[in-house]
């Protein structure tokens, strides 16, 4: 491998490299083909995607969208899937649109007065413009970088996103059952079964973003956005996270962004390079790290830049 | 970070014949001597100042502190806390007999009369300021209101209170003549004017505490549907419920240590005085006093004449304020951000 360069400081500086902008797989299930390991350390970690994966669905898919702040754009006409079965890892270094492609796929990008968006996002073929953003929000949960429970009770975090807007109704005793398996499915519930009550911010941080998986799995969404979930976690919280990202990817569509590459191979089924706003390489993970395409992604898999 | 030291070499300065100042410990042993420049007069001026003025102040605390409880507890006379003034009319004042229950009454009931009021205004105004703030101009319009009112001094307040309250639309909030003439002052009305003495400390300390709540606790609320009302209520206000009692309890210290408002919009009377039968409302539509009012009666400036009393009564006003600087300093020792890592 040649010399390696470092990435421009600025967004929209233009790189040698024209970017191989790489269509999205026509059948669900992408192409499927073998690939060969390369030279790269990084396939020899361990992996916990193994054997086979379950149904592929496509849940969502982004249309050419792009995303500006203030006029400078983001996320530069970005098409991806979003399966079911499958943990699609967003990768690439800070600032070049991961989190704010992550941000549009529940319109939280709204959030932000400066933002406009362009393209469509489409939610089982429905676009997410058309619907209720609370419905949308509801069905495409998200869990944060830092571990961010509400200074309330471990049981009215996670039952927080059952509640009516505002109100206490339904009933404690209604909502325990759903509590229960929301926590049972994060994982949590053995280690807080008898601290219902208590303060979550008590928890330790690996408990907190569990806790905060809780919180989104409660209101049984279709789609869990990660933004960088374990950037705030010790070792062991992290691994806990990853099984249960592997146990959840059954049910759900989940996107992963990440700046640990070791991580989006451990967990990912299909990876997405994006480099300054452009989604450079999307295929299979063992493809994106074993044979990348475009050069950018070889440089930044091989731990070139980021 | 460059000590004087470092930073005279690096600009090259040869050092006068002065003494060598003394280097921090930690950068002993950096430098040779002949690199040490030493602190010019005026600087070494500046910093006798700053010790001096930090000890001063200190001086002063204490003794203010010292004095009083000296004093206060020389003439603290546990039953007069318990006892009425003696008066002989609603005016004028005996003297040496009688206790101060009416006066500690008085401050408690225009302390919390105040917050009560103060408080749902103020929580809502910092809402509004930290959360929607749109359009700018309102919002910078609302700064300046409140910093405002912050800045009036309170005898302006309470002048301009009994202009307000002695219309004859307000007349239901105090004592009203035969000819329909209202007095304008009450405890309700002294209450309204010393919420606003409270209102802008309420305002900043829960603003405080709303922005200091990361953005993406908000989201994390927006990502699970819910609106920004709800959001605010069941996430933001109770996770700023401490800074929220900062404001109320420094709010509650001012209230307690007003005096121009009692003087001229609680009538003056050393008991209280209700106004109707009504139970709370009438004592609330009557007139009274505070300690405040009560240490300036008894100091030699007021009619009544007797520092004694005086001394006791500041010594007790003084203990409730101490105690509640001491309440806020719990508060704010607890950590501000939960979400900090």
């Amino acid at each position: 491998m040649g010399p390696l360069k470092k990435p421009p400081p600025v967004r929209r500086i233009v790189v040698d490299d024209e970017p191989t902008i790489v269509e999205p797989p026509k059948g669900p299930n992408g192409a499927g083909q073998t690939v060969k390991e390369g030279a790269s350390g990084l396939l020899s970690a361990p992996r916990k995607r193994e054997g086979k994966r379950g149904t592929v669905k496509e849940r969502m898919r982004t249309d050419g969208l792009g995303v500006a702040y203030a006029g400078k754009p983001a996320v530069k006409a970005v098409s991806l899937p979003v399966n079911q079965g499958e943990v699609l890892g967003l990768i690439g270094p800070s600032g070049c649109g991961k989190t704010t492609l992550l941000r549009c796929l529940n319109r939280l990008v709204d959030q932000t007065p400066t933002a406009t968006r362009s393209g469509t996002i489409y939610l089982d073929d429905e676009d997410v413009d058309r619907r209720d953003v609370t419905e949308l929000r509801r069905q495409v949960g998200m869990v944060f970088q830092q571990p961010n429970p509400f200074p309330m009770s471990v049981f009215d975090n996670v039952a927080y996103g059952l509640r009516e807007r505002g109100s206490r109704r339904p009933s404690r005793a209604a909502l325990r059952p759903s509590v229960e398996e929301a926590l049972d499915r994060a994982g949590l519930l053995e280690e807080v079964k008898d601290n219902l009550t208590h303060p979550a911010l008590r928890l330790s941080g690996g408990q907190q973003q569990r806790l905060c998986i809780a919180r989104s799995l409660a209101v049984n969404p279709e789609v869990l956005l990660l933004d960088e979930p374990c950037s705030a976690l010790d070792p062991r919280s992290t691994t806990i996270i990853e099984e249960l990202v592997m146990k959840l990817r059954a049910d759900i569509a989940i996107v992963i962004v990440t700046h640990n590459l070791q991580q989006a191979y451990r967990v990912a089924d299909r990876v997405g390079f994006m480099y300054l706003g452009d989604l450079v390489e999307y295929g299979e993970a063992d493809q994106v790290f074993g044979a990348p395409k475009a050069k950018r992604t070889r440089e930044y898999v091989s731990g070139g830049f980021g | 970070m460059s000590t004087p030291a470092t930073e005279g070499r690096r600009q090259g300065l040869r050092a006068p014949k002065l003494p060598r100042p003394r280097l921090p410990r930690r950068d002993r042993g950096l430098l040779k001597d002949e690199e040490v420049v030493p602190w010019s007069i005026g600087d070494r001026i500046g910093l006798a100042a700053a010790w001096f003025s930090g000890l001063l102040l200190c001086a002063i605390a204490a003794s203010i502190v010292i004095y009083m409880l000296v004093r206060g507890l020389q003439y603290v006379n546990l039953s007069a806390i318990g006892q009425h003034p003696i008066v002989q009319s609603t005016t004028t004042i005996t003297g040496t007999s009688g206790g101060y229950l009416d006066p500690i009454e008085g401050t408690l009931i225009l302390t919390t009369l105040g917050i009560l009021i103060a408080l749902p205004i103020g929580v809502a105004t910092a809402v509004w300021l930290s959360e929607y703030g749109r359009p700018a101009w309102l919002a910078r319009a609302v700064e300046s209101g409140v910093e405002i009112v912050a800045g009036t001094p309170t005898i302006v307040l309470a002048i301009f209170g009994l202009l307000i309250f002695s219309k004859g639309i307000f007349g239901f909030l105090s004592f009203t003549a035969q000819g329909g003439a209202v007095f304008g002052r009450s405890f309700f009305i002294a209450g309204i004017m010393m919420s606003l003495i409270a209102l802008p400390l309420v305002v900043g300390s829960t603003r405080e505490a709303l922005q200091s709540i990361p953005a993406h606790v908000r989201e994390a609320s927006y990502a699970l549907g819910k609106d920004k009302i709800s959001t605010i209520r069941r996430v933001l206000l109770p996770a700023s419920r401490k800074g929220i009692a900062t404001g109320a309890t420094l709010g509650m210290g001012r209230i307690a240590g007003d005096t121009a408002i009692v003087v001229i919009l609680l009538g003056a009377s050393l008991t209280l005085q209700p106004y109707g039968n009504a139970p709370l409302v009438g004592t609330l539509r009557g007139t009274g006093s505070t300690l405040t009012s009560f240490v300036y009666a008894n100091s030699p400036a007021g009619e009544g004449n007797s520092p004694t009393k005086a001394y006791a009564a500041a010594f007790v006003l003084l203990m409730i304020v101490i105690l509640m600087n001491f309440v806020v300093d719990l508060f704010s020792r607890q950590g501000s951000d939960p979400w900090a890592r």
